[in-house]
């Protein structure tokens, strides 16, 4: 915390020790923070999605009370998630020549392609799809500028015949089978930009991707118990405990299963103790203290695992508001624990040089693109784009129509 | 009312946008690939980049820490001031073994201090990091772009602008570069750069302007000791000293186990050197 404060009154300068490279003997590394939000908040969407398909696609009628929030959550970051990238370009004017001139063999510029995809084939579609009823009805009865946007989002479409409705649901369906591979691959080809970096050995990694989805899938859930219990909050709603204490169970499992894989590739980097092993226990004992063992392992994994395994236990003996509160408290852990997962990922592997003979240091600044003011401010625009999007869909003012998600009549 | 859609007509209207997008693609590829070689590689009008295949080697043993060689890429090439490099010497200090410890060598020190280039007319490597007499071995390691035949760089590069040349030199596009810095992580050696002013990656280009007019690189050029070796493998002189380096010397390359097969050959490599 004094390296933050000094730094934003007085430069810091880096410290080296050991042999780096002289080309790694630069004051920030070439990926800085931007770059630590910009998995994150790619692992939030794809989490998010995984999180409202569970009631499309697997018919998790229980959880229906968040389905439409999960994707007005993963819309939100997925409008956040190329910033930092292009704020962090050397040139952003050039950035179109990602999509423009991809270069196939790089998995960077597959980005452009998968970013597109989901955003306008399956998010976007499956929203359109979802609310396309409502949009109609919406339209009829509000004035103003609101009412405008909605008769904007029909697209003119306003047929609200049965066999319409019956194409809206069969259609979310669709969309919604092939968004669960598409945010499998959205967030996979994240994790396999640095999995595939050969030269770095705390990256390259095949089993890289896989930790990747599965992070994403556990801070994306936390997400969304996150979210609504702050939007219950606000709107002195009671929460509803089946589908919290639900939203907690997978919450639960997903985290067990990333916390062994996880585990698993610890126990496989210790045990072959390949090259570049000694640096990497530099890292673990001093560079990376802080976040890799008490923000990733404890607090990110160990105490949620914790406090949600202890529920799957003892749920009925707990009662509601101490259940919520323990809820709420392990997705928010998750969300910061995943966050220093990100960041253990993108920062600790620049501050070893690839000669293995020495380490770098990295003090995270203020001020500039890659200190920690514009963390915060993308960290919350996400959150502001959110706001906007509950106030106009999911308005308490505004009836929805009667249909379900998962195409069963409404009880 | 009761809106008419065509879902034929729907798919149509799709399928030729992404035609149109993908044929626009397609000749900025073209193009793009037309302007790498013959515009920004600084290669004169006429010169056939399938015609040579340029080969680097490098002699350890010859190597005196002089940084001429690094001195003469900053500014040949106009590289900037401060941790920017696109070739640099390294010097290794292996200190003897600890009495009774059972081991052949004490410890490694590797420096390279300015990249070895001359500090206000001072060589860079004066000082010794210990007392003469524990030195068992003391040597120089030039560095520079290993010209990779599979190079993990322009690889990973997500527009193209970093590219494989045919005549085996490993280019970038600076106009076409988005910054995104990929390729500097992508790269085993450490030699790609971001630079400074320009906010493109960098990296040495065995000084293309100079060889494709049948020069030789800059570093090269000024070595006083012929510690570095340049030369065309399709063009080979009946005594090129290039071809008497490698059939002279067991050459060895940096990394071998990442499977990038460097094109740049060094003799006398010591398994301390990475």
């Amino acid at each position: 915390m004094t390296n933050v404060a000094t730094n934003i009154f007085v430069e810091v300068l880096p410290r080296f020790e050991g042999y780096v490279y002289p080309n790694e003997a630069i004051p920030h590394p070439l990926w800085g923070f931007l770059i630590v939000l910009y998995p994150y908040i790619t692992g939030l969407v794809a989490g998010a999605f995984i999180m409202a398909s569970l009631v499309r696609v697997f018919k998790v009628k229980v959880l229906e009370p968040v389905y439409r929030l999960s994707l007005l959550t993963a819309l939100a970051f997925l409008l956040c998630a190329p910033l930092p990238l292009l704020f962090h370009l050397g040139h952003p004017e050039r950035c179109y020549e990602i999509m423009m001139t991809p270069h196939l063999t790089s998995p960077m510029a597959i980005f452009g392609f998968i970013y597109a995809w989901y955003l306008m084939a399956v998010l976007l579609l499956e929203l359109w799809f979802d609310y396309r009823q409502d949009l109609v009805e919406w339209s009829k009865i509000t004035a103003g500028f609101k009412g405008i946007l909605y008769r904007a989002f029909t697209v003119g479409v306003t047929d609200e015949s049965s066999q319409a409705l019956a194409l809206d649901t069969k259609m979310g369906w669709i969309l919604s089978v092939v968004g669960i591979p598409s945010a499998f691959l959205l967030h996979g080809y994240v994790g396999f930009i640095f999995g595939s970096i050969k030269a770095n050995p705390w990256w390259g990694n095949a089993i890289t991707p896989i930790i990747f989805i599965l992070s994403a899938i556990v801070s994306g859930i936390a997400l969304c118990v996150f979210n609504y219990m702050v939007l219950t909050w606000i709107r002195h709603h009671t929460v509803e405990m089946r589908c919290l204490d639900t939203m907690a169970m997978f919450l639960f499992y997903a985290l067990v299963v990333y916390a062994a894989v996880e585990g698993l590739d610890w126990i496989h980097r210790v045990y072959a103790a390949e090259e570049g092993f000694q640096v990497m226990q530099i890292m673990i004992r001093e560079k990376l203290f802080y976040t890799l063992n008490l923000g990733q392992a404890t607090i990110g994994t160990l105490l949620p695992l914790l406090l949600l395994g202890s529920l799957q236990l003892f749920r009925k003996r707990v009662p509601d508001l101490v259940r919520r509160r323990m809820i709420f408290g392990s997705a928010a852990m998750i969300l910061i624990g995943v966050l220093a997962m990100r960041w253990n990922v993108v920062i600790g592997g620049q501050l070893f040089s690839k000669s293995l003979r020495g380490v770098m240091g990295y003090k995270l600044e203020f001020a500039g693109v890659e200190g920690w003011f514009m963390g915060i401010i993308l960290l919350a625009l996400p959150f502001i784009i959110l706001t906007v999007l509950v106030k106009l869909f999911l308005s308490e003012r505004l009836p929805t129509s009667g249909h379900l998600p998962h195409g069963d009549a409404a009880a | 009312m009761k809106t008419q859609f065509s879902r034929r007509g729907a798919l149509a209207r799709i399928g030729g946008a992404v035609a149109g997008l993908l044929t626009m693609s397609a000749a900025r590829k073209a193009k793009a690939a037309v302007q790498k070689v013959f515009v920004s590689s600084g290669a004169p009008k006429g010169y056939d980049p399938t015609k040579h295949k340029w080969l680097m080697c490098i002699d350890v043993n010859k190597c005196i820490g002089c940084g001429l060689c690094a001195e003469a890429c900053k500014k040949e090439n106009n590289v900037p001031e401060g941790p920017f490099f696109r070739t640099w010497i390294e010097r290794y200090v292996i200190t003897k073994p600890k009495p009774g410890l059972g081991e052949t060598r004490g410890e490694t020190f590797v420096d390279s201090p300015n990249g070895g280039i001359p500090i206000g007319g001072r060589q860079a490597f004066s000082e010794l990091p210990v007392p003469k007499d524990q030195i068992e071995h003391s040597f120089f390691v030039p560095k520079l772009c290993n010209l990779c035949h599979h190079s993990p760089c322009t690889q990973v590069c997500p527009v193209g602008a970093a590219f494989d040349a045919p005549d085996g030199a490993v280019l970038i596009d600076p106009k076409y570069c988005i910054g995104c810095g990929f390729c500097i992580q992508a790269c085993p050696y450490g030699c790609r750069f971001l630079n400074p002013i320009t906010k493109t990656a960098e990296k040495c280009t065995l000084c293309y302007h100079r060889i494709t007019r049948g020069l030789k690189p800059a570093c090269v050029e000024v070595c006083p000791t012929q510690a570095r070796i340049f030369g065309d493998l399709k063009n080979l002189a009946p005594d090129d000293p290039i071809q008497k380096f490698y059939e002279q010397n067991l050459v060895q390359v940096l990394k071998p186990h990442l499977g990038t097969e460097p094109r740049v050959l060094y003799a006398g490599l010591d398994k301390e050197v990475r």
